[in-house]
C-alpha cells in the first residue's frame, strides 16, 4: 500500500485519506468497546443482581459440592462417554461408508441389499437416538439370547453405532453424489472397473468434501454418549445427576458441562480449520 | 455509514439485557411465620398456602405402589397418599380443595419458587438435603431392604458381607444406593437405574443380582412385579432409623402447621392405622448382620 520509495512524498490528497482512514478506524474501535462494555455488562449485571441469583449460585455453582462429585463425575466421564464415543467411532464411518456405497451401486444382483441399506437409513435416521438406546438396553436382554451381551454399556453402544451410522451413510451419499460424473467418466476412459473408479476416484474427493458434515456428526456423537445414562450406564452426566439428587444441587452439571466443552469445543476448532484448509486447496489463489 | 448500523443492531441486544434484569421479588417478603401455640393446624394454614383456598400437593409420576394406588394420588389409597389426605383435613381442607401436580424428583430441589405447597415422594431426610429446602417432621421409617430373583445365588445371602461379591443396583439419588456403596460397598460398582421399573427390568433380565429399595416397596415388588422375586433380608440399621419427610420451599411458614397435623395424626393413631392397612407387616424379614 503505502510504497514510499525514495523522493516519493504522499500528495496532500493521500495524507487526507490516511487521516481519514485512521480516524475511522479510532470511531470503530471506540464503538466496539462501548458496545461490548455495555452488552456483556448488561447481561451480567442482569445475571448478578437477578433476585434469585444466590440461590442459583449455591445450586449450581457450589466449590465444595463440585469438589465432593468430581471423583464420580471424571469417573464416568472417562470410563463411559469417552471411551464410547472412541470405541464407536470407527464403526460409525465403516458402516456409513458401506452403507452409502451400497446405495450408489447398479447392478440387478445387489438390489437386496440396496433394499436394506435404505431401510435401515430409513429406520435408524428417523427414530429418537434415545428410543434405541433404550430398546437395545432394556429390550435385548429380555430375549434371553445366548451369547448376547447384558452389558447395557455395549447394547447402548450398538445402538449409537446403528443410529450415527444412519446418519454418516447420509452425508457421505451426498458426498458421492456431489462429484461430477466427468469423474466417473474419465476413470472409466482410463478403464477402471466401477468399484475402482468409486475406490480411487469418487470416494477420496467425497470424503474430502463431507470432512466437515461429518466432524459435526462427531461433536454430536461425543454429546449423545450420554444418553446411555438411561440404561444405567453411570456416565458423566447420570454420574452427576446422582449425586444431585441425592445431596439436592446441581453443581455436579455444571461440572459434567465443562468437560464436555472440554472435549468438544478443540474438536468444534479443528472443525473449523479442516473446512478452511479444504476451501484453501479448492480455490487456490481465488479469493 | 458502518457505525450507526451496529449500534442499532446492539440497541435491542442491550435492551434485552437490562429487561431480565431484577424484578422485585413479590412472595418471600410478605409472608410472616405463623405463631403455632394454641391454634389448631387449619388456623396456622390459613392464607399460608400457594393458591388461597386451595392445597397443592405433589409427587413424581408414575407414583408407586404401595405409596399410591394405580398411578392415581387423587383416590386416596396408598399410604402417602393416604397420610397426604389426612393432612390436608387436619390443615383445613377438604378433599376437592387438594390438589396434585407432577413434580419430578430431579426438580423438586431445584433453585427459584416451587409449583407446590409440599412434595411427598419417599423423600429421605438428610442433612445435606436440609440446606436446600425444608422437611417437615417423617411421617414413616424406612429400612432398606434387598431383593433378589428365588434360587439364585445371591438369594441365599445371610450377611452383607455375602453380598459384596454380586452386581447390586439401586435407584438413583436416593438412600438405598448409598446403602449399597457404604454398607455392602460391593467388589464392583453399584449400579444405578433412573426409577424402580428400571431396577425391576434390570433384575429380570439377569443384568443384577439384587437390587436394594425401602422395604414397602420391596414388598411390593416382589409380590406383584418381579416374576420369582425374593426378599434376602433388611439392612441393619446404622445409627437413626431414616426417616420420609414431605419436601417444602426454604422457609416455607407451612411447615409447623404440617408438623402439627403430623403430630395429631401420630397421637392418634391414624398413622399406624395407614401403615397396616397400605403397607405389608414388615416384622418376619431377617435383618443381615
Amino acid at each position: 500500500m503505502s510504497a514510499s520509495g525514495p523522493g516519493w512524498t504522499p500528495s496532500p490528497r493521500e495524507l487526507e485519506r490516511r487521516d481519514v482512514r485512521r480516524q475511522r478506524s479510532r470511531r470503530d474501535l471506540l464503538v466496539a468497546t462501548v458496545a461490548a462494555v455495555v452488552v456483556i455488562g448488561g447481561l451480567l449485571a442482569g445475571l448478578l443482581l437477578s433476585p434469585g441469583w444466590p440461590t442459583v449460585r449455591s445450586g449450581f455453582l457450589s466449590w465444595h459440592d463440585a469438589k465432593a462429585s468430581f471423583p464420580a463425575v471424571i469417573k464416568g466421564f472417562l470410563k463411559y462417554n469417552v471411551t464410547g464415543f472412541l470405541i464407536a467411532e470407527p464403526f460409525i464411518l465403516l458402516i456409513g461408508v458401506l452403507v452409502a456405497v451400497t446405495r450408489g451401486t447398479t447392478s440387478a444382483t445387489m438390489f437386496p441389499l440396496r433394499v436394506i441399506a435404505v431401510v435401515y437409513t430409513d429406520v435408524f435416521r428417523g427414530l429418537p437416538t434415545y428410543l434405541v438406546v433404550i430398546v437395545f438396553g432394556l429390550a435385548i436382554p429380555g430375549l434371553g439370547l445366548q451369547g448376547v451381551t447384558t452389558n447395557t454399556f455395549w447394547l447402548g453402544l450398538t445402538a449409537l453405532v446403528l443410529c450415527y451410522g444412519a446418519y454418516v451413510a447420509e452425508v457421505f451419499r451426498a458426498g458421492i453424489e456431489s462429484i461430477h460424473p466427468s469423474q466417473v467418466a474419465s476413470a472409466d476412459t482410463l478403464g477402471l472397473s466401477r468399484g475402482q473408479a468409486m475406490r480411487h476416484v469418487v470416494l477420496p474427493q467425497a470424503t474430502r468434501r463431507v470432512m466437515p458434515p461429518l466432524l459435526n456428526d462427531f461433536i454430536s456423537l461425543q454429546k449423545d454418549t450420554a444418553l446411555l445414562g438411561g440404561i444405567f450406564v453411570f456416565e458423566g452426566l447420570f454420574a452427576a445427576q446422582d449425586y444431585g439428587a441425592y445431596n439436592f444441587n446441581y453443581t455436579p452439571i455444571t461440572v459434567v458441562g465443562v468437560l464436555f466443552l472440554c472435549l468438544t469445543v478443540p474438536l468444534t476448532r479443528f472443525t473449523d480449520w479442516i473446512g478452511r484448509r479444504a476451501m484453501r486447496r479448492q480455490f487456490a489463489g481465488v479469493r | 455509514m458502518r457505525t450507526p448500523r451496529k449500534a442499532a443492531v446492539l440497541a435491542p441486544l442491550m435492551l434485552l439485557a437490562l429487561g431480565c434484569a431484577p424484578q422485585a421479588s413479590s412472595t418471600t417478603a410478605t409472608d410472616t411465620t405463623p405463631t403455632t401455640g394454641s391454634q389448631t393446624a387449619a388456623q396456622c394454614a390459613q392464607g399460608h398456602t400457594m393458591s388461597s383456598g386451595k392445597l397443592t400437593i405433589g409427587t413424581d409420576s408414575p407414583a408407586y405402589d404401595p405409596w399410591f394406588r394405580h398411578n392415581d394420588p387423587t383416590n386416596g389409597q396408598g399410604y402417602e397418599s393416604a397420610v397426604a389426605y389426612a393432612v390436608a383435613k387436619q390443615l383445613g381442607f377438604a378433599p376437592s380443595a387438594v390438589t396434585w401436580t407432577k413434580v419430578p424428583f430431579n426438580s423438586s430441589y431445584a433453585p427459584g419458587p416451587k409449583h407446590f405447597d409440599f412434595d411427598i415422594n419417599q423423600i429421605s431426610i438428610t442433612p445435606a438435603r436440609a440446606k436446600v429446602v425444608d422437611f417437615s417432621d417423617g411421617y414413616y421409617s424406612a429400612a432398606q431392604a434387598i431383593i433378589a430373583v428365588k434360587g439364585s445365588p445371591a438369594a441365599s445371602a445371610t450377611s452383607l458381607a455375602d453380598l459384596k461379591q454380586y452386581k447390586i443396583g439401586a435407584q438413583t439419588g436416593t438412600t438405598s444406593l448409598t446403602a449399597i456403596r457404604d454398607q455392602i460397598q460391593p467388589s464392583s460398582d453399584a449400579v444405578v437405574f433412573k426409577n424402580t421399573n428400571d431396577a425391576k427390568t434390570a433384575l429380570a433380565n439377569g443384568q443384577v443380582d439384587a437390587i436394594v429399595a425401602d422395604l414397602p416397596t420391596a414388598f411390593y415388588l416382589v409380590a406383584a412385579e418381579i416374576d420369582h422375586g425374593t426378599i434376602v433380608g433388611q439392612f441393619p440399621s446404622a445409627g437413626a432409623p431414616e426417616q420420609f419427610g414431605m419436601l417444602f420451599a426454604k422457609h416455607n411458614p407451612l411447615v409447623p402447621c404440617v408438623n402439627q397435623a403430623l403430630a395429631t395424626l401420630k397421637s392418634d393413631g391414624s398413622l399406624a392405622q395407614f401403615e397396616k392397612k397400605w403397607l405389608s407387616d414388615t416384622v418376619n424379614v431377617p435383618v443381615l448382620k
